[in-house]
This record gives C-alpha cells, sequence and structure tokens, in this order.
C-alpha cells in the first residue's frame, strides 16, 4: 500500500519532469532541424536554376559561369578585410590584455566591443558617404605610383567605391571579433610561464614572443577564420559602398562584386528563375562559409583538449 | 668624472645605466610632434597626415635611441611596444570616425519636426524637389520603420527566448555530455557563423514553399532574425546555467524538489540576470540587421501593424533604400538626412540596449551569501 501512495504521490510530479524534459529536447533538436532546414530549402529552391538551360540564366551561360566571378570577388574582398584587419586586432589584443594598465584593460575592451555594436548598414553608409570620398585621393596616389602592380591599375575610381574600400570597411567589421576571441587567449596563457620568462631578464616583447604567442597560434588561427566567415557574408558593407561590375583584377578600379551583395541588391525584385539563381548563390556562400565555420571550432576544439584550459 | 663625485651617486648612476631616463617618450613624442609640424608645413598642413607623420617619427625616434643606449633587445621591445600601442589607436580610428559621422549628418535629420512620428506614405520626389529648391522643410519620417523594427524584433524575441532557453537547459541539466548534446553545441557554434543573408534566405525559402511565392510579411523577417539570434541566446545562457552552483541543485534534490521544479523555481532565478542580459544583446545584434529584413520583408513607405500580412519598413531597410534609391533620385540630399536620421536612432537604440543588458547583469545579480 505505501508503495502505491508513493508512486500516486508523485505522479503529477513526474508528469512535469516528463514534460519538462520533453520540451527541452525538443527545443535541441528543433535547432538542428533548423539548420538542416536551412540547408534543404536553400537546395529545394536552388534546384530550377541548376538545372535550367544556360541561356535562362543572367548573363546566358549558366549558372557556373554565373557564380565563380562573385565567389572570387568574394574571396578578394575577404582576403583584403583580413590582411588589414589581422595585425591590427592582435595588436589590440594584445595591448588589451599584456600592455594597458589594469585598470583601463576592461574599459578598453568595452571600447572595441563598441565597434561590433554599430550595425552593418551604418558601417556601409559610412564607407560610401566618407570613407570612399576621403580615400579616393590615395588610390589616384597608387594608381599614378603603383600602376605597375596589376592590382593597383589605373585608372582609379573617381568616387573611390571600389572593391578595397569595401574590403577596408569589412576590415574594421570583422577587428572586434578577431580581438575579442584573441583577447581570451592571451588572457589565458598560463601565468607561470609569463613570470618565469620575466624572471630569467626577459623583456615584455620577449615574454609574449616566447611564453604567450606560441600557446596562443591556434587560438588566433580559429579567431582568424571566424572572421573570415564573418567577412565573406557580410552584405551591407560591400552592397552599399561597391559599385560593381566585372571581375577586375584592379583593386581600385570600380568592378568585381560578392554573392552576399550581389544577392541584397537583386533579391527584392527577383521574379521567377531569377530568385533561384540567387537563392543557389546564397546556398553556395552558405556552404563556403559552413566550411570555413567548422575548420576553425574544429581546430578550437582540438586545441581545447591538450591545453588544459577551461 | 661623475663616478667619483659621491659614492650615492655612483651607485645610482650604476643602476641605471644603459636605460633611457623615464622622460624619455615624452621628450621623444614632443619632438615627433613639432618636427611632424614642420614637415606637414612643407608639403600642406592636414591633421590626420600630422598624426601619422609624428607617430612614425615618435616610433623612429624611440626606438634608434634605445637602440643605441640601451642595446637590441631594448629597442626591439619599445618597437613591439610602439606597435601595440599604434595599432589600438588605428582601430579606434574608424570608430571615432563613425559616430561623428553619423552625429554630425544624423542630428539635422533627427531634430526635423515630425520624423519621428511620420510615415513615408506619399511623400514624393517632388516633395524633396521642392525641399531642396525652396527651401521648403524636408517631409517624411521614420515612423513607420520604427514601428516596423519594434514588431519583427518582438516577434523575433518570442520566438527565439523559449527555443534558446530550453535548448541551453537541454544542454547543461539534462544532456549530460552525450552525443546528442555535443551535437547541438557543434552546430550552435555553426550556426552563429551563418552569413546573415543566408539566414534572410533560408526563411524566404521555407515560406516560398510553405505558404506561396513571393511571400513577404514582417513574420518571415521574424523568422531570419530568430535564425540568427537563437544560437546567441543559447551559448550565453548556457554559460548562465553553468555557473549556478551545483550546491543549489543537490540542497533542492534533498528536501525531495522535482528536477524541473528545481531549474524552475531554483536555477533559472539565480541565473535570470545573466540571461536577460544575453537577451538583450542578442536583440541589439539582430535589431541592427538589414539583409534578411531585405530579402523577407520588402521595403514599405506606409505603416503596416499586421506582422502577418503585407510588406513592412524597418530601420535598417529604411536607411539602405534611402541611401541606395532615394525618392527623389535628382536631389538626394533630403533622402541621405532621412537616412542619416535614421542611423542615429539605430545606434542610440542599439546603444542603449547594451547598455540595459549591463545594467540587468549588474542590478539582478544574485547576491552571494558566502
Amino acid at each position: 500500500m505505501t508503495a502505491t501512495s508513493l508512486t500516486s504521490t508523485q505522479g503529477a510530479g513526474r508528469t512535469g519532469d516528463k514534460v519538462f524534459s520533453g520540451a527541452t529536447l525538443a527545443a535541441g533538436c528543433l535547432i538542428l532541424a533548423v539548420l538542416f532546414g536551412v540547408a534543404l530549402f536553400l537546395v529545394v529552391q536552388a534546384i530550377p536554376a541548376l538545372t535550367a538551360p544556360a541561356d535562362k540564366i543572367q548573363g546566358g551561360q549558366g549558372f557556373f559561369a554565373y557564380i565563380w566571378p562573385i565567389v572570387v570577388g568574394t574571396l578578394i574582398a575577404a582576403v583584403i578585410a583580413l590582411v588589414i584587419a589581422t595585425p591590427i586586432a592582435i595588436g589590440v589584443a594584445l595591448f588589451i590584455s599584456h600592455f594597458a594598465p589594469r585598470g583601463l584593460a576592461s574599459g578598453l575592451g568595452y571600447v572595441v566591443d563598441l565597434l561590433a555594436a554599430i550595425p552593418s548598414v551604418v558601417y556601409g553608409a559610412w564607407g560610401a558617404a566618407f570613407l570612399a570620398r576621403e580615400i579616393s585621393p590615395a588610390y589616384g596616389w597608387l594608381a599614378g605610383n603603383m600602376g605597375w602592380l596589376p592590382i593597383f591599375e589605373g585608372p582609379a575610381s573617381a568616387t573611390g567605391k571600389t572593391i578595397l574600400t569595401a574590403g577596408i570597411v569589412l576590415a574594421v567589421m570583422v577587428l572586434p571579433i578577431i580581438t575579442s576571441l584573441s583577447r581570451e587567449i592571451f588572457l589565458q596563457a598560463p601565468k607561470l610561464h609569463e613570470e618565469a620568462a620575466l624572471a630569467l631578464g626577459a623583456t615584455r616583447w620577449e615574454m609574449i614572443k616566447m611564453a604567450v604567442l606560441p600557446f596562443a597560434r591556434p587560438g588566433i588561427i580559429s579567431a582568424v577564420m571566424l572572421g573570415l566567415g564573418r567577412a565573406l557574408g557580410e552584405t551591407m558593407a560591400v552592397a552599399l559602398v561597391l559599385s560593381s561590375g566585372a571581375l577586375t583584377a584592379s583593386l581600385i578600379q570600380s568592378g568585381n562584386q560578392t554573392i552576399a551583395a550581389e544577392i541584397a541588391l537583386n533579391f527584392p525584385e527577383a521574379s521567377g528563375i531569377k530568385v533561384s539563381t540567387l537563392i543557389a548563390a546564397g546556398l553556395v556562400l552558405f556552404v563556403i562559409t559552413l566550411a570555413v565555420n567548422m575548420i576553425a571550432r574544429w581546430v578550437i576544439t582540438r586545441h581545447k583538449e591538450f591545453s588544459g584550459a577551461n | 668624472m661623475t663616478s667619483t663625485v659621491t659614492p650615492v651617486r655612483s651607485k645610482r648612476s650604476a643602476l641605471t645605466k644603459g636605460q633611457l631616463p623615464k622622460y624619455a617618450p615624452y621628450a621623444v613624442l614632443g619632438a615627433a610632434l613639432i618636427v611632424g609640424a614642420a614637415i606637414l608645413a612643407l608639403i600642406g598642413f592636414n591633421a590626420f597626415g600630422w598624426g601619422v607623420v609624428s607617430a612614425i617619427l615618435f616610433a623612429v625616434g624611440l626606438v634608434s635611441w634605445s637602440a643605441v643606449v640601451e642595446g637590441s633587445r631594448k629597442a626591439k621591445d619599445r618597437l613591439a611596444t610602439c606597435l601595440v600601442v599604434g595599432s589600438f589607436l588605428v582601430a579606434l580610428l574608424p570608430l571615432i570616425s563613425v559616430i561623428w559621422t553619423v552625429l554630425v549628418n544624423g542630428i539635422p535629420g533627427l531634430l526635423n519636426p515630425g520624423f519621428l512620428t511620420n510615415s513615408m506614405n506619399g511623400v514624393t520626389g517632388a516633395f524633396d524637389n521642392k525641399a531642396v529648391e525652396s527651401g521648403a522643410p524636408v517631409l517624411g519620417g521614420i515612423y513607420h520603420a520604427l514601428l516596423g523594427t519594434v514588431q519583427i524584433t518582438l516577434l523575433a524575441t518570442v520566438i527565439s527566448v523559449p527555443v534558446g532557453l530550453l535548448t541551453a537547459i537541454y544542454l547543461v541539466e539534462y544532456g549530460q555530455d552525450g552525443r546528442l548534446a555535443r551535437a547541438i553545441t557543434f552546430f550552435v557554434d555553426v550556426m552563429t557563423g551563418i552569413p546573415s543573408i543566408v539566414a534572410g534566405l533560408f526563411a524566404a525559402a521555407f515560406f516560398f514553399v510553405v505558404v506561396g511565392p513571393g511571400t513577404k510579411t514582417g513574420a518571415v523577417a521574424a523568422v531570419a532574425l530568430s535564425v540568427l539570434m537563437i544560437p546567441v541566446v543559447v551559448r550565453s545562457s548556457e554559460e548562465m546555467l553553468k555557473i549556478v552552483p551545483n550546491e543549489l541543485r543537490e540542497a533542492a534534490y534533498a528536501l525531495g524538489v522535482r528536477k524541473w521544479r528545481t531549474i524552475l523555481k531554483v536555477v533559472i532565478p539565480t541565473a535570470i540576470s545573466g540571461i536577460a542580459s544575453g537577451v538583450t544583446l542578442a536583440i541589439a545584434r539582430v535589431i541592427g540587421e538589414t539583409a534578411p529584413i531585405l530579402v523577407t520583408a520588402g521595403f514599405a513607405t506606409s505603416i503596416n501593424t499586421n506582422v502577418f500580412g503585407g510588406w513592412m519598413a524597418s530601420l535598417p531597410t529604411f536607411i539602405y533604400t534611402q541611401i541606395l534609391n532615394p525618392t527623389s533620385p535628382s536631389n538626394p540630399d533630403p533622402s541621405s538626412q532621412r537616412a542619416w536620421g535614421a542611423a542615429l536612432v539605430l545606434i542610440i537604440l542599439v546603444m542603449v540596449l547594451n547598455l540595459v543588458a549591463r545594467l540587468i547583469a549588474r542590478i539582478f545579480a544574485p547576491k552571494s551569501g558566502r
């Protein structure tokens, strides 16, 4: 009798337990389903563009002739952004973690986080209205003095709305991401190693070179990869800043286009096969960023296992 | 000979021998500023060029002085310090420039009467032409966009918070680091990296299949934003739930409280400040997203209070369209004034949300009895 009374009083609670754990499980599975759904629905909507006859696609030469110039354009913009942002971001992260006075460090970190809080469309507007105008004389100088390099071949764009400007705006946008991740890693560097280096008479830079950077290298690599993912997928900065066109090697002429900007500029007015083409372009972008992010996460988890951090 | 004056003096100089004096950086900085101004005066003065030239002169001067007096190791250290501080200053430039540009261009738009209370309904290029030519007031405002942003973001929050919070609870309380939990953690991380425009395309493609081609409403945009918001909510809530001390859970179990009651009554209230601030930060992140709304909600010029029907405006898409397709193509100035005004409002919104998140985290932090 006691056994039954026990189970009966617990009955209600047990139902609650089951419902609640079921709900949490369902929410978790929903996330997996959403990610799967993203891939599935993009594929379903993209199939018409992939199977359509070549002359129906924009440009008239089939989907792959349409997509490869903008894939290359996307990569160019992202590479410019990373080349500019990575050294500065590592410098800023080192400044906050090892150079700034203790009391200031968290406040300075917040200042850099402010950069991440500014919406991308505002960066785009800033790039188009301010940066492009201010930087165009520099492009004229580059075309005049460095024009023998294919990437600086003239005539330079008079408006400054070039892929290089877009890349600089992207660099500003990925800077806080790389900074905050590298800062975390730098702060995790073993204190004992740092103190040992200093005790042996190393200067601060030698200490950082010997104790901090080797420890942080995988973390920096993955931070850069995550920044790359962001730079590849960023839309507004490019859509507003770049006056797009055909693929060109010169970074200071107008021309080139990225996948995300191509979608944003054309999707609102698109219909029929054009919608499919743009969704297929989005699928390509999704696959590229997914691969980049997965590699970054893999580097992080692999690093976690042997560092003993966390 | 200084070493023969007094023994104390000679000892001090032996200790500080081979070091630059404390005032060395300031002296070099002063010299660099003066020389920089002189050089710039020769080729045409501007503040930006002065800063750059002075910074380079400062680094070169300090490092070479240090190399002569202190040796190459100390000189390298000073060079590294210069580069690190320099990169921080370089990183501040765009921040200051962006905020300055938005303030200077945005305040006239924001102070325009009716800017916050009017929509763009009926405002045509003719009005803008008149505003430029005869100085009539710039008509139109952002009321419809503000309303759209609030509705879309609110709906996205309503979708994301339960899903994100429940997932976080699963990961911390039920998952036990099993295969499913690890898969969810991994894919949540991957989801964080989905480009925002792809999230928009997903929502669009989903509704094209389920409802019908060309479906563009506020709700579609809210779904797109949820895809971006859920991973942020999961990550922040998970971190907060993880730091709830296990003793609290064990105390509740020892009193015979069911697990779900323990989570609802003990774990979540303890972590609520962190969760709330994480949610606020997630809202701040998605409120400025442009691309997903552009491809899912279209852009409207009039007020639309129905999230489930018709195109809907939002602040980011308002800025985007006003810049890219001015209301009057021949006179884009009124449009760009409206765009900068909207950008200022958007930045203020995001900053306030960030501030609120910090306040929530500070004020409602659990009182630790120990």
